[in-house]
């Protein structure tokens, strides 16, 4: 957390070294590249979701590896083709999130005052209003498709990222070099978007990345509830039609286990990147984990001390 | 006592917020519902409930600041509409009749995975590096990437169909008559056993990892090495000097995560076909039941700020700063 401003590149290339060197976040990263893997060609290679290729409800075989739907098609097929809406969906939710309530948490957060009581007020109110009911009663006045979906997620999802990004400015706010850039007549916008925004990328990142893993849960729920496009392939609408054709009381359990598991996984991956990242930016983190291994490789037991971290010391 | 002023004035601005919002959403939106209601339903709508329904939506030719006055007193009666998929039941009506199961349902797993939850992370902090703290926060975070729903789906499969050990659905089944009796309780019990195991399984670790991270900063405080070196009981020092004081953030987070978990718990009653409110917004979204959908909103809404304020009171409780703070 030093001030000191690295290149952009250069500042990447540290964290993709740091992610390749914490296993947590190693597996996570191989998790989601394989599924963006799948995404982008994934649709290309299976066959067209909707056609109706064998007898309704059959299990897996040679020929359909994860068996048909109620409806007669491939299940592996529309895992594939349901990955790419829904990571893209999930994603552009995970930043558009952040987005929002970096500008709202920010401004609250930086200029204070006035500004900061309205402000803090409205995300206070959007934070207690329950987020799947009023993303639920909104989607069901719009045209039911990803755009709705996506709308809805981020009117119930961004207040959460307002209120910490705000709490964490108002730490930055007080700090010396803000003061500095403040005396040194610097812009309000230049002071927010040079000596702030870039001190708390990490937060940033790790909140993009909690956002999309929230958007991919909650858009399943919605489309789980037909409030998606049904007749559009996603893993939301999967599960909407297997709980619809009953395949539960069938025990069809390869119409819904498959595309849970995807969710899971891709939800489990990011969340490994993403403690693997707090690991990489918090260096106290980094820290406590290199002396436990120094004592036990001495033979010790590992106690209950906290490392302190000095100045310019770097052990990891 | 100024502190709770503030927080009753704070709920009742958000449950006005969430009316006002409850009040222009179908005019912001395009189309009219009442229509889009009595065209589907051609035939089995009489033209009297035409005007019923625009009567429900306040869509009348009065302009908008009167018809939002005549809503709010409406709202204020007790009157939500007239359900169109239960037609002809006043929307409080059917809400009411699947209130106490969604109470029910939501209420008990939310408490018991904040009970076990928070003494596996008191657990997890006071043997660090050991098997709890090990096993437990990556197996919570792979539980809890899962959506609830679909943990509902795989444990109805495999308790309720393979094996048979509960029941498929529904809150109490049809031999046991409702009432005070052993035989009903059982039962309801027997049913709520995997909705609520399944809410609770999916929301543990996050119980689990605030208590473990608040814990272990709260036991390296001089207090608790002071309350160590008196030579106080490991489980008095654990239990009454850390963990009461590492529950604040979890508290906090207690509040603001109900209606997180009650949007879970929701799902969870749909696909065990739980008569709560869950089951009762699926009806209204397939049958395009906008009284009954924002209805529904409103009462969870309100719901979840009087759960709110019962956080406050504990928290108050809990933690003596706050009452001088404001004394």
């Amino acid at each position: 957390m030093s001030g000191r401003r690295h290149s952009a590149i250069a500042g990447l290339a540290a964290w993709a070294d740091a992610v390749r060197h914490d296993k947590r976040a190693a597996a996570g990263a191989w998790i989601i590249g394989f599924f963006i893997l799948l995404a982008v060609f994934g649709p290309l290679i299976v066959n067209d979701p909707n056609e109706l290729v064998g007898m309704p409800l059959q299990p897996p075989s040679a020929e359909h590896l994860l068996g048909t739907t109620g409806q007669g098609q491939d299940v592996l097929a529309q895992l594939v083709v349901g990955t790419r809406s829904s990571l893209l969906i999930g994603f552009s939710v995970g930043l558009t999130v952040v987005f929002v309530g970096a500008l709202i948490g920010v401004t609250a957060g930086y200029l204070g005052g006035r500004v900061d009581a309205v402000l803090s007020l409205l995300f206070n109110v959007f934070l207690v209003i329950p987020g799947l009911p009023l993303a639920i009663v909104i989607a069901a006045y719009l045209p039911a498709g990803p755009l709705t979906i996506g709308f809805v997620l981020v009117i119930a999802g961004w207040a959460w990222n307002a209120r910490v990004l705000r709490a964490q400015t108002l730490a930055h706010r007080n700090r010396d070099f803000v003061s500095a850039a403040i005396v040194a007549g610097e812009s309000n916008w230049r002071i927010v978007t040079a000596e702030i925004l870039p001190n708390m990328t990490s937060l940033l990142v790790s909140q993009v990345i909690g956002g999309t893993v929230y958007a991919i849960g909650a858009q399943v729920g919605l489309e789980f509830l037909g409030l998606g496009d049904v007749s559009a392939v996603t893993w939301g609408t999967n599960l909407y039609w297997a709980q619809n054709d009953s395949a539960l009381l069938t025990g069809a359990w390869w119409t819904f286990a498959p595309t849970g598991l995807c969710v899971a996984l891709v939800g489990f991956g990011l969340t490994m990147l993403n403690s693997g990242f707090d690991e990489i930016t918090n260096p106290r983190l980094r820290l406590q984990r290199a002396w436990r291994a120094y004592l036990i490789k001495r033979g010790e037991r590992p106690g209950r001390s906290t490392p302190v971290v000095a100045a310019g010391e770097d052990h990891a | 006592m100024r502190y709770l002023l503030k927080r009753i004035g704070f709920y009742l601005l958000a449950a006005w917020v969430a009316l006002t919002l409850n009040f222009f959403l179908p005019r912001l939106m395009p189309g009219d519902p009442a229509t889009a209601l009595f065209a589907r339903f051609k035939g089995t709508l009489g033209p009297e409930a035409l005007e019923a329904l625009r009567e429900t939506f306040g869509l009348t030719d009065a302009p908008l600041i009167i018809q939002y006055f005549t809503y709010l007193g409406h709202v204020l009666q007790g009157d939500l509409g007239i359900s169109v998929a239960y037609y002809p039941s006043p929307v409080l009506d059917v809400i009411s009749s699947g209130l106490v199961w969604t109470i029910l349902l939501a209420g008990t797993a939310v408490i018991v995975s904040f009970i076990i939850g928070s003494l596996l992370g008191v657990a997890a902090a006071w043997w660090r590096f050991g098997r709890i703290d090990t096993i437990m926060p990556p197996l919570s975070a792979l539980l809890g990437a899962f959506p609830y729903f679909w943990l509902a789906m795989v444990a109805l499969y495999i308790f309720g169909f393979q094996l048979g050990w509960f029941p498929l659905g529904h809150a109490y089944g049809d031999g046991v008559t409702p009432g005070f009796n052993f035989a009903f309780i059982a039962d309801v019990v027997r049913h709520a056993f995997l909705p609520v195991g399944t809410v609770v399984i999916a929301t543990i670790g996050g119980w689990l990892l605030t208590m473990r991270n608040t814990m272990v900063s709260v036991l390296g405080m001089d207090y608790v090495n002071l309350a160590r070196a008196k030579g106080l009981s490991p489980t008095r020092v654990a239990l009454r000097y850390a963990a009461r004081n590492a529950l604040l953030p979890s508290v906090t987070g207690f509040g603001m995560s109900l209606g997180f978990v009650l949007g879970g718990s929701l799902l969870t009653e749909i696909v065990f076909s739980y008569p709560g409110q869950g089951y009762l917004l699926v009806q209204a979204v397939r049958s395009q039941d906008y009284a009954l959908m924002q209805g529904i909103f409103l009462i969870i809404t309100f719901a979840v700020l009087g759960a709110n304020f019962l956080v406050d009171l504990v928290q108050l409780w809990l933690d003596p700063r706050i009452r001088e703070a404001t004394s």
